[in-house]
Protein backbone atom coordinates (compact mmCIF):
# COMPACT_ATOMS: atom_id res chain seq x y z
CA UNK A 1 0.00 0.00 0.00
CA UNK A 2 1.59 3.24 -0.78
CA UNK A 3 -0.66 6.54 0.25
CA UNK A 4 2.45 8.70 -0.91
CA UNK A 5 1.75 7.20 -4.33
CA UNK A 6 -1.45 8.28 -4.30
CA UNK A 7 -0.64 11.35 -3.19
CA UNK A 8 1.89 11.61 -5.90
CA UNK A 9 -0.97 10.35 -8.41
CA UNK A 10 -2.93 13.11 -7.59
CA UNK A 11 -0.75 15.79 -7.74
CA UNK A 12 1.16 15.44 -10.64
CA UNK A 13 -2.09 15.26 -12.55
CA UNK A 14 -3.99 18.53 -10.63
CA UNK A 15 -0.26 20.32 -11.86
CA UNK A 16 -0.94 19.58 -15.47
CA UNK A 17 -3.83 20.91 -17.89
CA UNK A 18 -3.62 17.77 -20.00
CA UNK A 19 -3.33 15.28 -17.91
CA UNK A 20 -6.80 16.82 -15.95
CA UNK A 21 -8.76 16.32 -19.02
CA UNK A 22 -6.94 12.65 -20.17
CA UNK A 23 -7.59 11.43 -16.78
CA UNK A 24 -11.40 13.27 -16.67
CA UNK A 25 -12.16 11.08 -20.20
CA UNK A 26 -10.20 7.93 -19.92
CA UNK A 27 -9.51 7.08 -16.59
CA UNK A 28 -8.26 3.39 -16.30
CA UNK A 29 -5.97 4.31 -19.61
CA UNK A 30 -4.59 7.22 -17.75
CA UNK A 31 -4.19 5.45 -14.24
CA UNK A 32 -1.99 2.45 -16.59
CA UNK A 33 -0.34 4.85 -18.35
CA UNK A 34 0.85 7.34 -15.35
CA UNK A 35 1.90 3.97 -13.37
CA UNK A 36 4.47 3.10 -15.96
CA UNK A 37 4.98 6.92 -17.28
CA UNK A 38 5.40 9.31 -14.22
CA UNK A 39 5.58 7.35 -11.13
CA UNK A 40 9.06 6.70 -10.91
CA UNK A 41 9.72 10.18 -11.80
CA UNK A 42 11.21 12.31 -8.68
CA UNK A 43 10.47 15.15 -9.09
CA UNK A 44 13.23 17.72 -8.99
CA UNK A 45 15.72 15.18 -10.94
CA UNK A 46 16.87 14.22 -14.70
CA UNK A 47 14.70 11.43 -15.82
CA UNK A 48 17.04 9.00 -15.90
CA UNK A 49 17.43 9.50 -11.91
CA UNK A 50 14.17 7.41 -11.68
CA UNK A 51 12.47 5.83 -8.53
CA UNK A 52 12.63 2.18 -8.99
CA UNK A 53 10.49 0.49 -5.91
CA UNK A 54 6.59 2.36 -6.38
CA UNK A 55 3.53 0.90 -7.40
CA UNK A 56 0.10 1.07 -6.47
CA UNK A 57 -1.48 -1.73 -4.80
CA UNK A 58 -4.64 -3.43 -6.96
CA UNK A 59 -6.80 -1.68 -4.47
CA UNK A 60 -5.47 2.04 -5.10
CA UNK A 61 -5.61 1.33 -8.54
CA UNK A 62 -8.97 0.30 -9.00
CA UNK A 63 -10.11 3.24 -6.80
CA UNK A 64 -8.20 5.62 -9.08
CA UNK A 65 -9.44 3.97 -12.35
CA UNK A 66 -12.95 4.03 -11.37
CA UNK A 67 -12.74 7.98 -10.23
CA UNK A 68 -13.83 6.60 -6.86
CA UNK A 69 -13.04 9.62 -4.44
CA UNK A 70 -15.20 8.41 -1.34
CA UNK A 71 -12.54 5.20 -1.55
CA UNK A 72 -9.54 7.49 -2.06
CA UNK A 73 -10.65 9.44 0.79
CA UNK A 74 -10.90 5.71 3.14
CA UNK A 75 -7.32 4.73 1.56
CA UNK A 76 -5.82 7.66 3.72
CA UNK A 77 -5.27 9.95 -0.02
CA UNK A 78 -4.71 13.37 1.04
CA UNK A 79 -7.99 15.01 1.18
CA UNK A 80 -7.10 18.19 -0.25
CA UNK A 81 -5.54 16.98 -2.97
CA UNK A 82 -8.59 14.56 -3.86
CA UNK A 83 -10.74 17.93 -3.68
CA UNK A 84 -8.62 20.15 -5.87
CA UNK A 85 -8.27 17.62 -8.62
CA UNK A 86 -11.84 16.25 -7.93
CA UNK A 87 -13.39 19.86 -8.84
CA UNK A 88 -11.11 20.25 -11.70
CA UNK A 89 -12.68 17.44 -13.30
CA UNK A 90 -16.13 17.72 -12.37
CA UNK A 91 -17.61 20.74 -11.22
CA UNK A 92 -18.25 22.01 -14.90
CA UNK A 93 -21.07 19.01 -14.79
CA UNK A 94 -23.04 21.35 -12.01
CA UNK A 95 -25.43 24.11 -13.01
CA UNK A 96 -25.19 24.90 -9.33
CA UNK A 97 -22.67 26.99 -7.67
CA UNK A 98 -20.61 24.65 -5.16
CA UNK A 99 -23.05 21.47 -6.88
CA UNK A 100 -20.33 19.57 -6.99
CA UNK A 101 -18.67 20.19 -3.86
CA UNK A 102 -21.89 19.49 -1.82
CA UNK A 103 -22.17 16.07 -3.33
CA UNK A 104 -18.72 15.43 -2.54
CA UNK A 105 -19.87 16.26 1.06
CA UNK A 106 -22.84 13.73 0.25
CA UNK A 107 -21.20 11.00 -0.53
CA UNK A 108 -18.58 10.81 2.29
CA UNK A 109 -21.41 11.45 4.69
CA UNK A 110 -20.64 8.04 5.69
CA UNK A 111 -17.29 8.79 7.55
CA UNK A 112 -17.33 9.66 10.96
CA UNK A 113 -14.42 10.69 13.07
CA UNK A 114 -11.18 9.62 13.69
CA UNK A 115 -10.87 9.58 9.80
CA UNK A 116 -8.33 7.54 7.89
CA UNK A 117 -4.72 8.25 8.61
CA UNK A 118 -3.42 10.34 5.88
CA UNK A 119 0.20 10.84 7.37
CA UNK A 120 3.02 9.39 4.41
CA UNK B 1 16.71 48.96 15.29
CA UNK B 2 14.00 48.23 13.26
CA UNK B 3 10.30 48.85 14.74
CA UNK B 4 7.39 45.96 14.24
CA UNK B 5 4.50 48.09 14.01
CA UNK B 6 1.70 45.70 13.28
CA UNK B 7 0.49 42.31 14.11
CA UNK B 8 -2.30 41.46 11.45
CA UNK B 9 -3.70 37.82 11.45
CA UNK B 10 -6.75 36.63 9.63
CA UNK B 11 -8.03 33.91 8.02
CA UNK B 12 -7.39 33.54 4.14
CA UNK B 13 -10.15 32.68 1.82
CA UNK B 14 -9.36 31.85 -2.00
CA UNK B 15 -12.98 33.05 -3.06
CA UNK B 16 -12.28 36.46 -1.84
CA UNK B 17 -10.88 37.84 -5.08
CA UNK B 18 -13.65 36.59 -7.33
CA UNK B 19 -16.39 37.18 -5.27
CA UNK B 20 -15.04 41.30 -4.37
CA UNK B 21 -14.49 41.67 -8.52
CA UNK B 22 -17.94 40.21 -9.92
CA UNK B 23 -20.60 42.06 -10.92
CA UNK B 24 -24.37 41.54 -11.93
CA UNK B 25 -26.22 38.43 -11.63
CA UNK B 26 -22.72 36.56 -10.53
CA UNK B 27 -21.93 38.69 -7.58
CA UNK B 28 -22.65 36.62 -4.45
CA UNK B 29 -25.31 38.31 -1.89
CA UNK B 30 -22.81 38.01 1.08
CA UNK B 31 -19.78 40.06 -0.93
CA UNK B 32 -20.97 43.93 -0.12
CA UNK B 33 -20.46 43.37 3.63
CA UNK B 34 -17.53 40.75 3.27
CA UNK B 35 -16.00 43.92 0.67
CA UNK B 36 -17.03 46.15 3.70
CA UNK B 37 -15.34 44.07 6.15
CA UNK B 38 -12.04 43.41 4.23
CA UNK B 39 -11.78 47.70 3.52
CA UNK B 40 -11.77 48.07 7.20
CA UNK B 41 -9.18 45.52 8.03
CA UNK B 42 -7.02 46.99 5.25
CA UNK B 43 -7.31 50.17 7.20
CA UNK B 44 -5.57 48.90 9.98
CA UNK B 45 -2.19 47.82 8.20
CA UNK B 46 -2.68 51.14 5.88
CA UNK B 47 -2.13 53.16 9.28
CA UNK B 48 0.50 51.32 10.71
CA UNK B 49 2.87 52.26 7.38
CA UNK B 50 4.82 49.66 7.23
CA UNK B 51 8.07 49.62 4.67
CA UNK B 52 8.36 45.70 4.66
CA UNK B 53 5.88 42.75 5.17
CA UNK B 54 6.82 39.68 7.11
CA UNK B 55 4.47 37.18 5.31
CA UNK B 56 3.11 33.57 7.40
CA UNK B 57 1.52 31.17 5.44
CA UNK B 58 1.50 27.36 4.23
CA UNK B 59 1.92 26.30 0.93
CA UNK B 60 -0.50 23.90 -0.30
CA UNK B 61 1.01 21.46 -2.34
CA UNK B 62 2.08 23.11 -4.67
CA UNK B 63 5.99 23.74 -4.88
CA UNK B 64 6.29 22.18 -1.75
CA UNK B 65 5.87 18.06 -1.98
CA UNK B 66 6.27 14.76 -0.23
CA UNK B 67 9.31 13.84 -1.01
CA UNK B 68 11.28 17.13 0.19
CA UNK B 69 8.80 18.43 2.85
CA UNK B 70 10.47 21.25 5.03
CA UNK B 71 8.50 21.91 8.57
CA UNK B 72 9.57 25.63 8.83
CA UNK B 73 10.69 27.74 5.62
CA UNK B 74 12.01 31.17 4.96
CA UNK B 75 11.92 32.71 1.02
CA UNK B 76 15.03 34.54 0.44
CA UNK B 77 14.82 36.06 -2.83
CA UNK B 78 15.11 39.01 -5.08
CA UNK B 79 11.17 38.38 -6.10
CA UNK B 80 8.37 36.17 -5.92
CA UNK B 81 5.67 34.81 -8.42
CA UNK B 82 2.86 34.27 -7.12
CA UNK B 83 -0.32 31.67 -7.95
CA UNK B 84 -0.37 28.26 -9.52
CA UNK B 85 -2.46 27.11 -12.95
CA UNK B 86 -4.72 25.22 -9.77
CA UNK B 87 -5.45 28.48 -8.35
CA UNK B 88 -5.76 30.43 -11.22
CA UNK B 89 -8.29 27.40 -12.64
CA UNK B 90 -10.46 26.88 -9.23
CA UNK B 91 -10.81 30.41 -7.76
CA UNK B 92 -9.77 32.27 -10.11
CA UNK B 93 -6.74 33.93 -8.86
CA UNK B 94 -4.55 36.17 -11.25
CA UNK B 95 -0.78 35.90 -11.53
CA UNK B 96 1.55 38.60 -9.74
CA UNK B 97 5.32 39.40 -9.06
CA UNK B 98 6.37 40.21 -5.38
CA UNK B 99 9.23 41.95 -4.38
CA UNK B 100 11.55 40.35 -2.03
CA UNK B 101 13.48 41.94 0.98
CA UNK B 102 16.35 40.03 0.80
CA UNK B 103 18.38 41.55 3.43
CA UNK B 104 15.82 40.83 5.93
CA UNK B 105 15.31 36.97 5.05
CA UNK B 106 19.28 37.05 5.29
CA UNK B 107 18.68 38.14 8.93
CA UNK B 108 15.57 36.11 9.56
CA UNK B 109 17.15 33.20 8.65
CA UNK B 110 20.72 33.86 10.25
CA UNK B 111 19.01 35.03 13.61
CA UNK B 112 16.69 32.03 13.51
CA UNK B 113 19.37 29.42 13.38
CA UNK B 114 21.15 30.99 16.22
CA UNK B 115 17.64 30.70 18.17
CA UNK B 116 17.57 27.14 17.36
CA UNK B 117 14.85 26.85 14.85
CA UNK B 118 16.40 24.67 11.94
CA UNK B 119 14.95 26.58 9.21
CA UNK B 120 14.64 25.83 5.43
CA UNK B 121 15.15 28.13 2.36
CA UNK B 122 14.33 28.74 -0.68
CA UNK B 123 15.93 31.40 -3.07
CA UNK B 124 13.50 30.32 -6.15
CA UNK B 125 9.77 30.39 -4.07
CA UNK B 126 6.56 30.83 -6.03
CA UNK B 127 4.22 31.39 -3.45
CA UNK B 128 0.40 30.61 -3.24
CA UNK B 129 -3.30 31.90 -1.79
CA UNK B 130 -1.69 31.11 1.73
CA UNK B 131 0.11 34.62 0.77
CA UNK B 132 -1.12 36.19 -1.83
CA UNK B 133 -4.74 36.21 -0.16
CA UNK B 134 -3.63 38.79 2.11
CA UNK B 135 -1.66 40.67 0.01
CA UNK B 136 -5.32 41.20 -1.78
CA UNK B 137 -7.35 42.14 0.98
CA UNK B 138 -4.66 44.19 2.84
CA UNK B 139 -2.30 45.61 0.20
CA UNK B 140 -3.67 44.93 -2.91
CA UNK B 141 -1.03 47.87 -4.49
CA UNK B 142 1.50 44.63 -3.96
CA UNK B 143 3.85 47.25 -3.45
CA UNK B 144 5.87 46.32 -0.41
CA UNK B 145 8.51 43.99 -0.72
CA UNK B 146 8.13 40.65 1.55
CA UNK B 147 9.51 37.85 3.57
CA UNK B 148 7.71 34.32 3.13
CA UNK B 149 7.49 32.43 5.77
CA UNK B 150 5.83 28.92 5.46
CA UNK B 151 4.92 26.71 7.76
CA UNK B 152 3.84 22.72 7.24
CA UNK B 153 -0.01 22.51 8.55
CA UNK B 154 -0.99 20.28 5.85
CA UNK B 155 1.36 17.29 5.42
CA UNK B 156 1.72 15.03 8.94
CA UNK B 157 3.53 14.46 11.12
CA UNK B 158 3.55 18.42 11.73
CA UNK B 159 5.24 20.39 14.50
CA UNK B 160 3.34 20.78 17.66
CA UNK B 161 1.39 23.54 18.11
CA UNK B 162 3.73 24.64 20.82
CA UNK B 163 6.69 25.28 18.14
CA UNK B 164 4.37 27.57 16.29
CA UNK B 165 3.96 30.07 19.55
CA UNK B 166 7.55 29.76 19.98
CA UNK B 167 8.65 30.57 16.19
CA UNK B 168 6.24 33.11 16.29
CA UNK B 169 7.56 34.79 19.49
CA UNK B 170 11.01 34.37 18.50
CA UNK B 171 10.31 36.09 14.95
CA UNK B 172 8.86 39.04 17.01
CA UNK B 173 12.64 39.31 18.92
CA UNK B 174 14.41 38.93 15.13
CA UNK B 175 12.31 41.59 13.32
CA UNK B 176 13.14 43.51 16.94
CA UNK B 177 16.78 42.96 16.61
CA UNK B 178 17.29 43.88 12.74
CA UNK B 179 19.50 47.20 12.36
CA UNK B 180 17.54 49.07 10.32
CA UNK B 181 15.13 51.80 10.55
CA UNK B 182 12.44 49.72 8.62
CA UNK B 183 8.84 49.90 9.65
CA UNK B 184 8.30 46.11 9.70
CA UNK B 185 4.55 44.48 9.99
CA UNK B 186 4.08 40.74 10.10
CA UNK B 187 1.26 39.25 8.30
CA UNK B 188 -0.40 35.49 8.96
CA UNK B 189 -2.85 33.73 7.72
CA UNK B 190 -4.67 30.22 8.97
CA UNK B 191 -8.05 28.70 9.48
CA UNK B 192 -10.55 28.36 12.12
CA UNK B 193 -12.14 25.11 11.87
CA UNK B 194 -12.12 23.71 7.96
CA UNK B 195 -13.40 21.01 6.42
CA UNK B 196 -11.51 19.99 2.92
CA UNK B 197 -12.50 16.70 0.97
CA UNK B 198 -14.39 15.30 3.76
CA UNK B 199 -17.93 15.09 4.43
CA UNK B 200 -18.65 18.44 6.05
CA UNK B 201 -17.00 20.37 3.43
CA UNK B 202 -18.92 23.61 2.15
CA UNK B 203 -21.67 23.49 4.40
CA UNK B 204 -23.78 26.74 5.38
CA UNK B 205 -21.09 27.57 8.58
CA UNK B 206 -17.93 26.35 9.42
CA UNK B 207 -17.82 22.79 10.12
CA UNK B 208 -17.40 23.45 13.98
CA UNK B 209 -19.09 26.87 15.00
CA UNK B 210 -18.04 26.41 18.71
CA UNK B 211 -14.71 26.09 18.04
CA UNK B 212 -14.73 28.96 16.30
CA UNK B 213 -16.19 30.66 18.84
CA UNK B 214 -13.10 29.40 21.34
CA UNK B 215 -10.59 30.40 18.76
CA UNK B 216 -11.69 33.82 18.16
CA UNK B 217 -11.64 34.75 21.96
CA UNK B 218 -8.06 32.92 22.18
CA UNK B 219 -6.70 35.16 19.69
CA UNK B 220 -8.67 38.30 20.60
CA UNK B 221 -7.58 37.82 24.68
CA UNK B 222 -4.00 36.96 23.45
CA UNK B 223 -4.76 33.26 25.72
CA UNK B 224 -1.81 31.74 24.33
CA UNK B 225 -1.83 29.40 27.23
CA UNK B 226 -5.27 28.54 27.59
CA UNK B 227 -4.85 27.66 23.71
CA UNK B 228 -2.37 25.51 24.05
CA UNK B 229 -4.22 23.90 26.90
CA UNK B 230 -6.89 22.99 24.98
CA UNK B 231 -5.00 22.52 21.23
CA UNK B 232 -2.70 19.58 20.34
CA UNK B 233 -2.23 17.81 16.78
CA UNK B 234 -5.19 15.23 17.43
CA UNK B 235 -7.71 17.76 19.19
CA UNK B 236 -7.50 19.57 16.47
CA UNK B 237 -8.67 17.04 13.75
CA UNK B 238 -12.29 17.21 15.58
CA UNK B 239 -13.05 20.24 14.17
CA UNK B 240 -12.43 19.45 10.65
CA UNK B 241 -9.88 17.45 9.10
CA UNK B 242 -8.23 21.16 7.93
CA UNK B 243 -8.14 22.67 11.16
CA UNK B 244 -4.64 22.29 11.35
CA UNK B 245 -4.66 25.54 9.61
CA UNK B 246 -5.37 27.05 12.85
CA UNK B 247 -1.63 26.71 14.08
CA UNK B 248 -0.48 29.90 11.95
CA UNK B 249 -2.83 31.84 14.14
CA UNK B 250 -1.18 30.43 16.87
CA UNK B 251 2.24 31.41 15.57
CA UNK B 252 0.41 34.82 14.97
CA UNK B 253 -0.40 34.55 18.88
CA UNK B 254 3.48 34.24 19.88
CA UNK B 255 4.09 37.20 17.36
CA UNK B 256 1.88 39.42 19.76
CA UNK B 257 2.52 37.99 22.71
CA UNK B 258 1.21 36.27 25.65
CA UNK B 259 -1.73 37.86 26.91
CA UNK B 260 -1.63 40.76 25.04
CA UNK B 261 -5.33 41.79 23.81
CA UNK B 262 -5.95 42.19 19.69
CA UNK B 263 -6.76 46.04 18.98
CA UNK B 264 -9.22 45.37 16.48
CA UNK B 265 -11.24 42.16 15.69
CA UNK B 266 -13.72 41.30 13.44
CA UNK B 267 -15.23 38.31 11.94
CA UNK B 268 -17.69 36.92 9.19
CA UNK B 269 -19.53 33.90 9.36
CA UNK B 270 -19.64 32.67 5.77
CA UNK B 271 -20.45 29.61 3.99
CA UNK B 272 -18.04 26.52 4.73
CA UNK B 273 -15.66 28.92 7.24
CA UNK B 274 -15.98 31.73 9.67
CA UNK B 275 -13.80 34.68 8.98
CA UNK B 276 -11.63 36.10 11.49
CA UNK B 277 -9.59 39.36 11.40
CA UNK B 278 -7.13 40.95 14.14
CA UNK B 279 -4.82 43.15 14.43
CA UNK B 280 -2.34 44.16 17.21
CA UNK B 281 -0.25 48.06 17.59
CA UNK B 282 2.79 47.00 19.31
CA UNK B 283 4.05 49.94 19.62
CA UNK B 284 0.92 51.93 20.68
CA UNK B 285 -2.78 52.33 19.50
CA UNK B 286 -3.30 52.78 15.47
CA UNK B 287 0.26 52.02 14.93
CA UNK B 288 1.98 55.55 16.55
CA UNK B 289 3.88 55.44 18.83
CA UNK B 290 2.27 54.92 22.88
Amino acid sequence: MSRYLLDKFLYTVDRDPALVERYREDPAGTVAAWEAEYAPRLLNCVTHEATTWLAFDDTERAALAAHDYPRLFELGAHPFLTLTLFIAMFERDHAEPLGFQREYAERLAHMTLPYPDIST
Amino acid sequence: MAELVAVIASTHHPFYYRASTATGADRPPFADEWVRKIEAFRATLTRARPDVLVMVGSDHFHQLWLDNMPQFLVGKAPFYDANFYNEEREFGLPKMLLKGHEELSAHVLRAGLDAGFDLAFSNELRIDHSITCPIITLRPEADLPIVPVYTNIFAPPLPQPKRFVQLGAALREIIESWPSDQRVAVIGTGHLSLELGGPRQFGPHGPDPDFDRRAVAWIAGGDIEECLAEVSLESLHAPGNATHGFMDFMLMMGVAGEGRKADYVDTLDLFHTMEAYFAWYPGGQNGEPA
